[in-house]
């Protein structure tokens, strides 16, 4: 039996089993195993150096050469599939000879200077050399030099120490998706190249350093720092986007010098730029290191007792003298679920207000809204792993390989399996590379789209009829006579998609047993979000794509704790879990949970509470790590808003453009300096461990928490953060089986509700919390803006690979900023032919809320009409020329992805 | 006037090198204005035809008059108008132009099967193949023949892959047929790399319609809907020769929808290989044709279980491919009769090197070696001592010239340490240093590793630096056994037939001749004087005239001496290069 974190056991069937002897010993494994693979699930040693379990066989270094009864020579233990009666022998004189020559070879090419090698300790071919105690060599020669260096700012390429392996070109093409690397030249001058030999220029995830068996392969950033053997390890879990990926930190000197990650997490050891790479931010000269208080027009550093003092003292007037409704507060899906726990138990225990919410309403909370709605929950469905199991991706408004590198790397790996994917996106985002159809929409158009397939998938009676009836409600006529109007003609008409591909992507979803739908921002960012959610839950659930393994809805969230901080009830209309504050009954047992008495409606969304700041009903806000002053619609209006209140207070780690404009400051700690938990994108609860101490003063989020909340007359008081993590489980079944011992392998996925529960791999097994999932008909409502004479281009903005949401961690970290130095607009070569536009050329982009001015790539990205602008910048920043006032009716999110523009040349 | 008159004139690669082209425009133009072209009409002809085998002798023509066939060697265009007038006007041949008895000589044991038609057919046209019987024997299979039929007769016949591996045909496409799915390639490997071969260029350039025809037959026989030939593009004249074949082959209904009204359908695309020598190699082949980089990989899985696309494939060489429509025409049993037990038909051998018939044959297999070299090829040039034959190019052996009455079969040349390979044969004369041709190969094999396996990679570059520091005097005590080890350990833990069998050169040539490396190491001493780092020239002063031939050859001013006297060599300043050795008309000079 294997086992898996993600997964537990894995359940391996006996029925397709075989047996060999390895060394005399009787081994049973499923057919198709290698012998390596045979050898490994037995703890037998066979030396390796090409070989990784992720890749495809390879069979060039020969070390695993190995004796089978019957063949006339040696054979390749990793690429030779174990058969039934087979006996191997993995080791004699002879084998280990000739093994020793293999080393001895390798090795009279090699620099052996292990002594200031940075592998050193870590490097398998040292590792080898030890061994087999290779000290003269017998082969001794020319080695290859090289004098060009690759000047890339990610990556050492140390070419001379490359043995050739290929592990980096397999990991580059087979999991990453971009054959960046392949081997130049033949012979002794086989090099492992870029092309052209010019300098590395790819997707910098690292991959190729995790996989490099020896000191080739060197993130830029770690040299000189540390070698493994001085290094201590600390496992926790990615700070950027959803995936929930494991970083391992190797810490020297209270520095966090590389990150690596082990392959059984639920990111099976890959990482992308940021990830990896993206770390220098921690130790970063610019944090924030103590307390500041506003004194005059300056910042001036205070003490801890000063500055909690002072703001406890503002806050409780303000509350006295307006009413706790005056006082709102921002939470951070950055931070962990205990601190964003504490955060809303502050701010309706202590202040006494649901006004909490936080940046979910800018991204998922139409997800959440719609989801909750008709299935009774809005998470992801499945899991990450289960990706592979589909056997149709549906994604749609997603820029899956940019915004979540990690899933993208699941999805490629399940069309390496044969799956089939379908991509719907305005941009030719680069996971269409992979799709086998791809919808390019006119942006705002998806339930035109989504209707549109579900028209043609009604019409040629491809639903599920069992399904439908046995687990569903709406499916009516009523329901049916709404999708009439969406032909694939009409459809086409309004979304500019070809019908036949319409049709054709509704078949081959339909047609599938286990289809995933996949989306985020594309779907949510809309006046009409909600909306969109729905289409895509009725798309779902007329092909009975739901509770089971590898079908079913999945919105993938975009911060490391996203899922967590809603979760953790910091949104105005609900309590942890999802638990409405409106209800008594729920009310009252937070009541007796907290011990305090609880306000009784509805708080103001994150959008509500900037237009009241604006109108003067709320005087004072709490920022905890998050920056609405760059991330927030139509910043002009949202900064007045921000200035015009009488008391902001901004929690985070670096002086953000939020931050500059607070009353006081307070220096928190980041990711790697706490203890904690966060949740992915797939209800995973993992632990968040402390790797180094806080820079100056600055001080856990949780501890400032309670520490003001002490000072505002209400006590917390947790002498270690499990104890928060206990009061969750009380205050929400879904986590009261969750322990920090039982996270301690992996995580675990929420429902979670005893404490022999093994975790929820995929929702709505057996019906959903409702009862019975709800078809809603939606009709195609066009956006807020269309393009006219004046604004005559669509504006979608969104993220990039290297930086994330405002830059505040990447924009700090030298080789990100080195390969994404500045904002720029994405424009289709015919537009930028009728504006005389070439890459490069400077232009100013305005929308009925204010302009930019940026520096123009053209590129086939966005169709015609089409332009795109990244949000991350403050040079530029994408969200002046967005609206503030286009919000969803239901979940309040602005419409990011739709806004018109103008693009003018400057000279 | 004649009634037929026909000119053949040979443009293979030999012969278009020689002027073939030129001599065909000769041929044309001498007609014209001797009025022949004009009384004798569709009667007289002059033909472009395939490579003959006597490269040697280029342009080799035929003027064949009323069917009496002569055939002239060594002809130029301005020999033509002699010829026209002598032969063809006067009826006289021109006999001091006509080829010599060593042109007979050089056919007599010869036995032609896949070069039967090369030389007589023009391969830019398909009719000339036609009407000496070609395609009889894709109508014959698809129209009379049920696949398994097909496939009975090839294994019957016996024929085994001239690749080099010497598989058996009619079981690998037995193979291939019982492969579940529908999907399955068939592939000619045109990609000839070894040095010195070129069998299979001058099979595609002379009769292109043969391989076409074996891969339609073979494609029929396991179920094959596309067919690829991967030939180097260093083949130019080849390529372009199969391009105009396989249209003319769509053309006429031989490949296409539907071939002969039947349900049977193939076609077949050409790839173009890009010069790497690996790519000989059936996985690496694949993959070069699935666009990634040439590199072969680990079996199984074979070819015929998963090959291109990861469909059932099966590869077979041009000459495998070009018997088989002979095979079919003329019966398993006919083709079973010629050769040994084991190795029936003929091989085709590119036989070069010392030798003084040099040129492309093709010969029953077991035919003795002495046979070759000494009634075919003539013997050796110069009448020097034959020394070795070394066959099967880098991947084969060497054999001493003791062992000369061994037959030439998969067997007998495997149980020497060599192989018949795909057909390269170099013979070698006392004047070769064998540690040199041990090196020479080296040098290419590990040229032309792919670089994927580290004893290939790394083990093939140290074995040609220990040969290099022994041809340079370097040698030491130590070198020859390690030189064997590292041999052994390359055979056996390489990937692919290009590592495994890369030492062959080295473990034959220290097999035989040892003494030859002893001499190197200890006494730093080349017997045949051919490594110049081991040579010395030093002038016989009883026999120096002081004529200065040398001081003025020498390109580095190393011999000094007044005229009439003795002169001397300052061996400081030699370079080695044998200048004076060869210039020197009273043998004055030493060489040792």
């Amino acid at each position: 039996m294997t086992q898996s974190k993600e997964l537990g056991e894995v359940n391996e069937s006996r029925v397709n089993m075989i047996t060999l002897t390895i060394n005399n010993r009787q081994i049973s494994v499923p057919a198709g195993t290698t012998i390596l693979d045979a050898a490994r699930r037995n703890e037998i040693h066979i030396p390796t150096l090409c070989d990784d379990p992720r890749l495809e066989p390879y069979g060039g270094c020969r070390l695993c050469l190995v004796q089978v009864k019957g063949m006339p020579r040696p054979v390749t233990a990793c690429t030779t599939p174990a058969t039934d009666g087979m006996e191997v022998e993995t080791s004699n004189a002879e084998i280990e000879r000739q093994r020793r020559t293999v080393v001895e070879l390798l090795l009279s090419d090699h620099p052996n200077d292990c002594m200031v090698c940075e592998k050193a300790g870590d490097c398998m071919l040292q590792e080898l050399a030890y061994f087999y105690n290779v000290r003269e060599n017998r082969f001794a020669g020319e080695r290859r030099t090289y004098a060009k260096k690759d000047m890339n700012p990610f990556i050492e390429r140390d070419m001379e120490k490359c043995i050739l392996c290929g592990k980096c070109v397999r990991v580059c093409d087979e999991v990453q998706g971009v054959a960046a690397i392949d081997i130049a030249n033949r012979g002794f001058g086989s090099k492992i190249s870029p092309p052209f030999d010019k300098d590395l220029n790819c997707e910098f995830c690292g991959q190729c350093v995790s996989v490099c068996p020896t000191g080739a392969l060197l993130g830029k950033e770690s040299l000189g720092k540390g070698r493994q053997k001085d290094v201590k390890e600390v496992e926790t879990v990615c700070p950027y986007c959803g995936c929930g990926c494991n970083l391992t930190l190797h810490v020297s000197r209270n520095e966090v010098v590389r990150v690596t990650s082990k392959q059984d997490t639920v990111n099976e050891g890959w990482l992308c730029v940021k990830g990896r790479f993206g770390f220098n931010f921690i130790s970063s000269p610019d944090r924030l290191t103590a307390p500041l208080i506003r004194k005059g027009g300056a910042f001036a550093e205070a003490s801890w007792e000063e500055a909690l003092g002072y703001i406890a003292e503002r806050l409780t007037a303000i509350k006295s003298k307006h009413g706790p409704d005056a006082i709102g507060g921002l939470a951070s899906a950055r931070c962990t679920n205990e601190e964003n726990y504490l955060f809303q138990k502050f701010m309706r225990a202590a202040i006494g207000t649901n006004n909490v919410d936080h940046c979910a309403r800018y991204c998922h909370s139409s997800t959440v809204a719609g989801l909750a709605t008709v299935f009774g929950s809005g998470a992801m469905t499945n899991s990450i792993a289960e990706i592979e199991k589909n056997d149709v991706m549906f994604v749609i408004g997603s820029n899956t390989k940019e915004s979540h590198p990690i899933i993208a790397l699941r999805m490629i790996k399940a069309k390496r399996k044969g799956a089939k994917l379908i991509i719907a996106d305005p941009r030719r985002v680069p996971l269409v590379r992979f799709a086998d159809i791809w919808l390019q929409h006119r942006p705002g158009t998806d339930v035109a789209l989504l209707n549109g397939m579900m028209h043609v998938i009604v019409k040629e009676n491809l639903v599920d009829r069992a399904f439908i009836e046995s687990m569903t409600d709406g499916f009516d006529e009523e329901f049916k006579k709404n999708l009439e109007p969406y032909s694939p003609e009409a459809a086409e008409s309004i979304t500019g998609v070809p019908k036949d591909l319409i049709v054709k992507a509704a078949r081959l979803y339909a047609g599938s047993k286990k289809a995933g739908i996949y989306y985020t921002m594309g779907i949510t960012q809309h006046a009409h979000g909600t909306d969109n959610v729905y289409a895509i839950a009725n798309l779902a659930l007329m092909t009975g794509n739901l509770g089971k393994e590898g079908a079913g809805v999945n919105p993938l969230r975009g911060q490391n704790n996203v899922q967590g901080s809603t979760d953790m009830g910091c949104i105005p209309n609900m309590y942890p879990g999802y638990q409405r504050v409106t209800v008594p009954a729920i009310r009252q047992k937070f009541e007796a949970l907290w011990n305090v008495k609880l306000p009784d409606k509805d708080g103001l969304t994150a959008p509500e509470m900037l237009m009241a700041a604006e109108k003067g009903s709320l005087k004072a806000l709490y920022i905890m790590g998050e920056n609405p002053a760059l991330s927030d619609p139509d910043l002009t209006h949202t900064v007045k808003a921000l200035k015009a209140l009488e008391f902001l207070v901004v929690q985070d780690i670096f002086m953000t453009e939020t931050a500059e404009l607070a009353h006081v400051v307070l220096p928190g700690a980041s990711f790697a300096e706490k203890v904690g938990t966060f949740t992915n994108t797939e209800r995973r609860v993992q632990r968040v461990r402390r790797a180094v101490n806080s820079p100056g003063t600055a001080m856990k989020d949780s501890l400032i928490i309670m520490e003001l909340s002490k000072r505002m007359g209400y006590e917390m008081n947790y002498s270690h953060t499990v104890e928060i993590f206990r009061e969750i489980g009380q205050a929400w079944p879904a986590l009261a089986g969750m322990s920090y011992a039982r996270l301690e392998d992996g995580g675990i996925q929420w429902p979670c509700p005893t404490p022999d529960h093994p975790g929820t791999q995929y929702l709505f097994k057996g019906g959903f919390p409702r009862g019975r999932g709800r078809f809603t008909a939606v009709t195609y409502q066009p956006s807020h803006e269309e393009p006219d004479k004046e604004y005559p281009f669509i504006l979608t903005t969104g993220r990039t690979l290297f930086q994330y949401h405002t830059g505040t961690m990447t924009r700090k970290v030298r080789p990100i900023n080195a390969v994404s130095p500045e904002p720029f607009i994405e424009i289709n070569p015919q537009d930028a032919r009728a504006l005389s536009l070439e890459s490069g050329a400077k232009v100013r982009v305005s929308s009925r809320r204010g302009s930019i001015t940026l520096k123009a790539v053209v590129t086939k990205r966005p169709g015609k009409g089409v332009v795109f602008i990244p949000f991350h910048f403050k040079e530029a920043a994408a969200n002046i020329l967005t609206s503030g006032t286009a919000l969803d009716p239901v979940a309040k999110i602005p419409s990011f992805k739709v806004s018109t523009v103008r693009v003018e040349k400057v000279s | 006037m004649n009634k037929d008159i026909l000119i053949k004139v040979c443009m293979g690669t030999g012969g278009i090198a020689a002027g073939g082209e030129a001599v065909i425009a000769a041929f044309e133009k001498a007609f014209r204005s001797a009025g022949i072209s004009a009384s004798v009409e569709k009667n007289c002809s002059v033909h472009k035809v395939g490579c003959r085998g006597f490269c040697a002798r280029d342009v080799l023509v035929d003027v064949i008059v009323n069917g009496d066939k002569f055939t002239y060697e060594y002809i130029k265009p301005d020999m033509v108008e002699r010829i026209v007038n002598a032969h063809i006007k006067a009826g006289i041949p021109v006999a001091e132009w006509l080829v010599k008895d060593d042109y007979h000589t050089f056919h007599n044991k010869q036995v032609k099967v896949v070069l039967s038609d090369c030389g007589e057919v023009d391969p830019e046209d398909i009719d000339s193949y036609i009407n000496r019987g070609g395609y009889e024997a894709t109508k014959k299979v698809l129209t009379a023949m049920s696949p398994e039929e097909t496939i009975e007769t090839v294994k019957a016949s016996g024929l085994r892959g001239r690749g080099g591996a010497g598989f058996p045909t009619g079981v690998k496409w037995e193979m291939a047929r019982r492969q579940p799915g529908s999907v399955k390639y068939i592939i000619c490997n045109a990609d000839e790399g070894d040095p010195g071969a070129f069998m299979d260029r001058s099979v595609v350039e002379g009769n292109p319609h043969a391989v076409i025809e074996g891969m339609i037959i073979g494609a029929y026989a396991f179920g094959a809907r596309y067919g690829y030939v991967y030939i180097r593009a260093e083949y130019p004249l080849a390529v372009e020769r199969l391009h105009l074949a396989l249209r003319q082959a769509r053309e006429r209904g031989f490949l296409g929808e539907k071939i002969l009204g039947t349900e049977f359908s193939f076609d077949i695309k050409i790839k173009l290989g890009a010069g790497a020598f690996v790519c000989g190699e059936e996985t690496a082949l694949i993959a070069s044709i699935e666009g990634k980089r040439g590199q072969p990989r680990a079996k199984p899985p074979f070819p015929v279980q998963k090959g291109l696309w990861g469909k059932p494939t099966v590869i077979n060489n041009v000459e495998t491919l070009a018997n088989v429509p002979y095979i079919i025409r003329k019966g398993a049993e006919w083709f079973a009769g010629m050769g040994t037990e084991k190795s029936k038909g003929t091989k085709v051998f590119a036989l070069t090197g010392k030798i003084k018939n040099s040129g492309l044959i093709e010969v029953p297999m077991g035919i003795q070696l002495r046979e070759i070299i000494f009634d075919i090829g003539g013997g050796i040039e110069g009448g020097k001592k034959l020394k070795a034959v070394q066959t099967g190019g880098p991947s084969g052996g060497c054999i001493p010239a003791s062992m000369v009455d061994t037959a030439v079969d998969y067997e007998s040349l495997a149980r020497m340490g060599s192989i018949v390979g795909s057909g390269g044969m170099v013979v070698l004369d006392e004047t070769d240093c064998m540690v040199n041709v041990a090196k020479y190969f080296l040098q290419f094999t590990q040229a032309e590793s792919c670089g994927k396996c580290v004893p290939c990679r790394v083990g093939t570059k140290r074995l040609l630096e220990i040969l290099t520091r022994i041809t340079e005097g370097k040698g030491k005590e130590g070198d020859l056994e390690l030189l064997e080890i590292l041999s052994s350990d390359v055979k056996t833990t390489s990937l692919c037939g290009l590592g495994q069998t890369a030492p062959n050169p080295v473990l034959s040539t220290l097999k035989y001749y040892r003494d030859e490396y002893e001499a190197h190491i200890f006494e730093k001493r080349c017997p045949a004087g051919v490594c110049k780092d081991l040579l010395t020239y030093s002038i016989l002063e009883e026999f120096c005239k002081g004529c200065t031939a040398c001081t003025r050859v020498c390109p580095a001013g190393a011999i000094i001496g007044e005229k009439k006297k003795p002169h001397k060599i300052i061996q400081d300043v030699c370079i080695k290069c044998g200048a004076c050795f060869e210039t020197c008309k009273f043998k004055a000079i030493k060489k040792g």
